[in-house]
C-alpha cells in the first residue's frame, strides 16, 4: 500500500504487519509516557532517589547513550574530514542512532531536573565554571547539529525528492555536510569530555576526583575516549540487529570490520590511561587523603567485580579481540566484543554515577544501596521505544543503507 | 581550588562534649525555615490520590533536615562504650564543592559573611550541588511542600517556602542577619560589626545546653574566634580542603578523630 515510498529498489515488509510492529513499540512507549506524567505531575518523588542519590539511573542511562551514540561524530570526522570512503556505507546509520540518542538523553534529562520549566537558565544564568554548563551548551547545540544531519536523509526519500527544491537543497546540505561533521565532532568531544568533567572536579568525592590538565580533569579524556571507543560498535550492533530482525543484509562485514577496528583501536588507548588512571587514583590520591583503595567499595551492590568487570572483562579484553585481525573478522566474535565493549562502557558511567555518591565520606556515615524503581526504568524505556519507532520508520521509507540494493538483489545471494 | 576569604566570616563551634542529642536543633530550623514536614497525603493532587501516596516521615532518606544530627560510636564493648551526637549545618565551606558545580549560579558563597546561599528561584533542580557535597547538607524538595492544616499558621513570614523541584540547605538563618543588621542601622551602630549575639540562628538560640555557639570566626571579641583555635577543635573532612566554616570540640580524642584528618597526607599529619 505504502510501497512508492520505499527506499528506490527495495523490498520491504506489508503495512499490516508493520503497523502490528509499530503497535507494539507504542505499548511499551506508553507505559514509559505514563511513569513521565506522573514524574511531571507527582514530583521526582515518585522515582527510586533521595537526598543521598541525587543522580541514579536516569542520568547512567543518559551517560550511556551519549556515550554509545557517539558513533556518529567520531564516524563523521572520519569520514568527512579524514575522508575514510568506505564509512560512507554506513554513516547515514552512525547520524540516526546519534540522533536518537541525543534528543533521548535530552528528554530523560527534562524529567530528571526538578523544574523543566527552567531548562533553559543554562543559558539565561550560565556559570561558566561548571561542567554541567558545558554539557547543556553542548548536548543542545549538538542536537541542533544532528538534526541538521539527519534532515538531507528525510529529504531524499524517493517522493519527496522528485520535488525539484526540495532535491535541490538535500544536495546543497549533503555538500557542507563537512562543516556540520567538524562542528559535531568539536561540540559532541567537548560534551563526552564534560560529562567525564563532572566527577572529575568533585572534590567532596574521593571516589570521583581527579588531578588533570589545565581545567579537564582526567576523567574528561577518559570520558572521551572511552566514548569513541564503543559508539562505532554499537552503530555495528544496531544495523546487525537490525539485518536480523530484517532478514536482509545492510551492511557489508568488510565495514563492520572496520567499524571494530576503529573502536578497538580507540578502546585500547582509553585502557592503557583507564588503568594508569585507577593505579594513580588508588596509590597516590587516595592515600593523600587518607583513604584506602578498600575502602572504596561496598558489599556486591558496590563491589570491586564492579570495577574488574569493567576493566577487565569488558575493557581489556573486548579490546584485545578488536585490534586482533583474526578474532575481527569473524563474525559471532566481532559482535561479542561489541558487546562487551558497549556493556563496559555503560558499566563505567553507572559507576561514575551512583557508587561515586554512594561512598560515605564521613566516616561515621554508612553505605546505602540505591535501586530505581519502576518509574525511572519505565521512563528509560520508552527512550528505547522511541528509538526504535525512529529507527523502524527511518528504514522503511529513507534511504539509510546504500549498500542495501547491491548486498540483497544484485549480487545473486 | 581557591579559598573564598571576607572581611566577616560567620562561623559556627559546636561543643560536642555538651550535645546530648535531643534534637531541639533541628526542630528549631524547621520552624525558623519554614521547612515543610513530610506528609503522605497530597489532598491538592487528584492524581497522586489514584496512584501511590507520597513518602513517610521516617523515610529519612527523602525528609527535608537543613540541620540533622548523627550519632558516634568508639566502637569499643561494654563497659568502654561511649557514644555521642554531632549536630550536622552547612558547613558554609570556604571552597564550597557545591558552588561552582552549578550550572545556574543558584548557590553563591559571598561578602554576605560567606554563607553559602541558595537562590530558590534559579535553581532547575538537577541536583548536581548535592551530588557534589559529601556532608549530604543540601536537600531535595522530592514533593510539593505541604503543612498539615493549623500548621500552615505558624509559618514565618520573613523566610520564603520552596516549591517542588528545587534544592534547598542551611543558610545559617540568614533572614536573621538581614534582622540583625537592621536593627544595627536603627540604633546607629555599624552593621557590618555587629557584637558577639547580635546575630545568632536558630539551632544556637535553642540548644538547651549552649553545646552551639555563633558568630564571627574573624572577629576576636566574638567567643568563637578563640573557640575554633583551640586545640580541641576540629572540622569535618578538613582534608578535602573545602575548609568548612563550622567547628566541632572535644577533650575526647576518639570523638575529634571522628573528623578524618589524621590520617590523611600518607597518615603524617593531624
Amino acid at each position: 500500500m505504502d510501497s512508492k515510498l520505499f527506499p528506490e529498489g527495495t523490498q520491504r515488509c506489508g503495512l499490516g504487519k508493520f503497523l502490528i510492529w509499530i503497535a507494539v513499540i507504542l505499548g511499551f512507549f506508553s507505559w514509559g509516557l505514563y511513569a513521565a506524567v506522573l514524574v511531571l505531575y507527582n514530583g521526582i518523588g515518585t522515582t527510586g532517589l533521595d537526598n543521598y542519590f541525587g543522580f541514579g539511573a536516569w542520568i547512567t542511562f543518559d551517560l550511556a547513550v551519549i556515550a554509545l551514540g557517539a558513533g556518529a561524530f567520531f564516524t563523521g570526522l572520519l569520514k568527512y574530514i579524514l575522508k575514510i570512503k568506505q564509512l560512507e556505507k554506513i554513516i547515514n546509520l552512525t547520524v540516526i542512532v546519534g540522533f536518537i540518542c541525543y534528543s533521548g538523553a535530552m528528554l530523560v534529562l527534562t524529567l530528571d531536573i526538578g523544574q523543566p520549566g527552567r531548562a533553559w537558565f543554562g543559558y539565561w544564568h550560565p556559570n561558566v565554571h561548571s561542567m554541567l554548563t558545558e554539557v547543556i551548551f553542548c548536548i543542545t547545540c549538538y542536537c541542533t547539529v544532528l538534526i541538521i544531519e539527519f534532515v538531507p536523509l528525510v529529504l531524499e526519500q524517493k517522493q519527496l525528492n522528485k520535488i525539484p527544491f526540495i532535491h535541490a537543497l538535500a544536495h546543497n546540505m549533503h555538500i557542507n555536510m563537512a562543516l556540520f561533521a567538524g562542528l559535531g565532532a568539536f561540540l559532541s568531544t567537548f560534551h563526552q569530555g564534560s560529562l567525564g568533567g563532572m566527577y572529575g572536579v568533585l572534590i567532596g568525592r574521593p571516589f570521583a576526583f581527579r588531578e588533570g590538565f589545565f581545567i579537564w580533569p582526567w576523567t574528561f579524556f577518559l570520558f572521551v575516549l572511552s566514548a569513541v571507543g564503543s559508539g562505532p560498535v554499537f552503530t555495528v550492533l544496531v544495523a546487525t540487529f537490525m539485518e536480523k530482525l530484517t532478514g536482509k543484509k545492510l551492511v557489508d562485514f568488510k565495514t563492520k570490520a572496520l567499524m571494530g577496528k576503529i573502536a578497538g583501536t580507540m578502546l585500547c588507548v582509553y585502557m592503557f590511561f583507564k588503568i594508569l588512571d585507577t593505579w594513580a587514583w588508588a596509590t597516590g590520591y587516595l592515600p593523600s587523603v587518607g583513604l584506602t583503595f578498600d575502602q572504596m567499595f561496598y558489599g556486591v551492590a558496590y563491589g570491586k567485580w564492579l570495577l574488574w568487570t569493567e576493566i577487565v572483562i569488558c575493557g581489556v579484553v573486548p579490546a584485545i579481540m578488536l585490534v586482533t585481525p583474526s578474532i575481527r573478522n569473524r563474525p559471532a566474535l566481532l559482535y561479542t566484543a561489541a558487546l562487551l565493549d558497549c556493556l563496559g562502557v555503560s558499566l563505567n558511567r553507572y559507576i561514575f554515577t551512583v557508587q561515586t555518591i554512594a561512598f560515605p565520606a564521613m566516616p561515621f556515615d554508612k553505605w546505602y544501596v540505591y535501586y530505581p524503581n519502576w518509574v525511572e526504568y519505565a521512563s528509560s524505556i520508552m527512550i528505547v521505544a522511541y528509538g526504535f519507532l525512529v529507527l523502524s520508520l527511518s528504514y522503511r521509507y529513507l534511504p539509510v543503507f546504500p549498500m542495501e540494493t547491491k548486498l540483497n538483489y544484485q549480487s545473486g545471494e | 581550588m581557591q579559598v573564598k576569604e571576607f572581611k566577616i566570616k560567620w562561623g559556627m563551634v559546636i561543643d560536642i562534649d555538651k550535645c546530648t542529642g535531643c534534637g531541639a536543633c533541628m526542630i528549631g530550623c524547621q520552624v525558623e525555615n519554614n521547612i515543610a514536614p513530610m506528609t503522605k497525603k497530597d489532598p491538592y493532587n487528584y492524581v497522586q490520590a489514584l496512584t501511590k501516596d507520597r513518602d513517610d516521615p521516617s523515610n529519612k532518606l527523602r525528609t527535608l533536615t537543613w540541620m540533622n544530627i548523627y550519632e558516634l560510636s568508639n566502637g569499643q564493648p561494654y563497659p568502654n562504650h561511649e557514644t555521642a551526637y554531632l549536630p550536622r549545618p552547612c558547613m558554609q565551606c570556604g571552597s564550597p564543592a557545591c558552588v561552582p558545580v552549578c550550572p545556574v549560579v543558584a548557590t553563591d558563597k559571598n561578602e554576605e559573611g560567606g554563607i553559602v546561599s541558595q537562590i530558590y528561584p534559579r535553581c532547575i533542580g538537577c541536583r548536581y550541588c548535592m551530588a557534589a557535597c559529601p556532608y549530604h547538607a543540601r536537600y531535595f524538595n522530592w514533593w510539593d511542600p505541604l503543612w498539615p492544616e493549623g500548621m500552615d499558621k505558624g509559618l514565618s513570614t520573613a523566610v520564603s517556602p520552596r516549591p517542588r523541584g528545587v534544592v534547598e540547605k542551611c543558610n545559617f538563618c540568614h533572614s536573621r542577619y538581614l534582622d540583625a543588621k537592621d536593627k544595627a542601622r536603627q540604633e546607629g551602630s555599624d552593621p557590618m560589626n555587629l557584637p558577639d549575639g547580635a546575630y545568632v540562628t536558630a539551632c544556637t538560640d535553642i540548644c538547651p545546653t549552649k553545646a552551639i555557639h555563633f558568630g564571627d570566626l574573624n572577629n576576636p571579641e566574638h567567643k568563637v574566634y578563640e573557640l575554633s583555635r583551640s586545640k580541641h577543635a576540629f572540622r569535618l573532612l578538613e582534608k578535602l580542603g573545602l575548609h568548612p566554616q563550622v567547628y566541632y570540640m572535644s577533650e575526647r580524642e576518639w570523638v575529634r578523630k571522628q573528623g578524618d584528618n589524621y590520617n590523611a597526607g600518607g597518615g603524617a599529619h593531624h
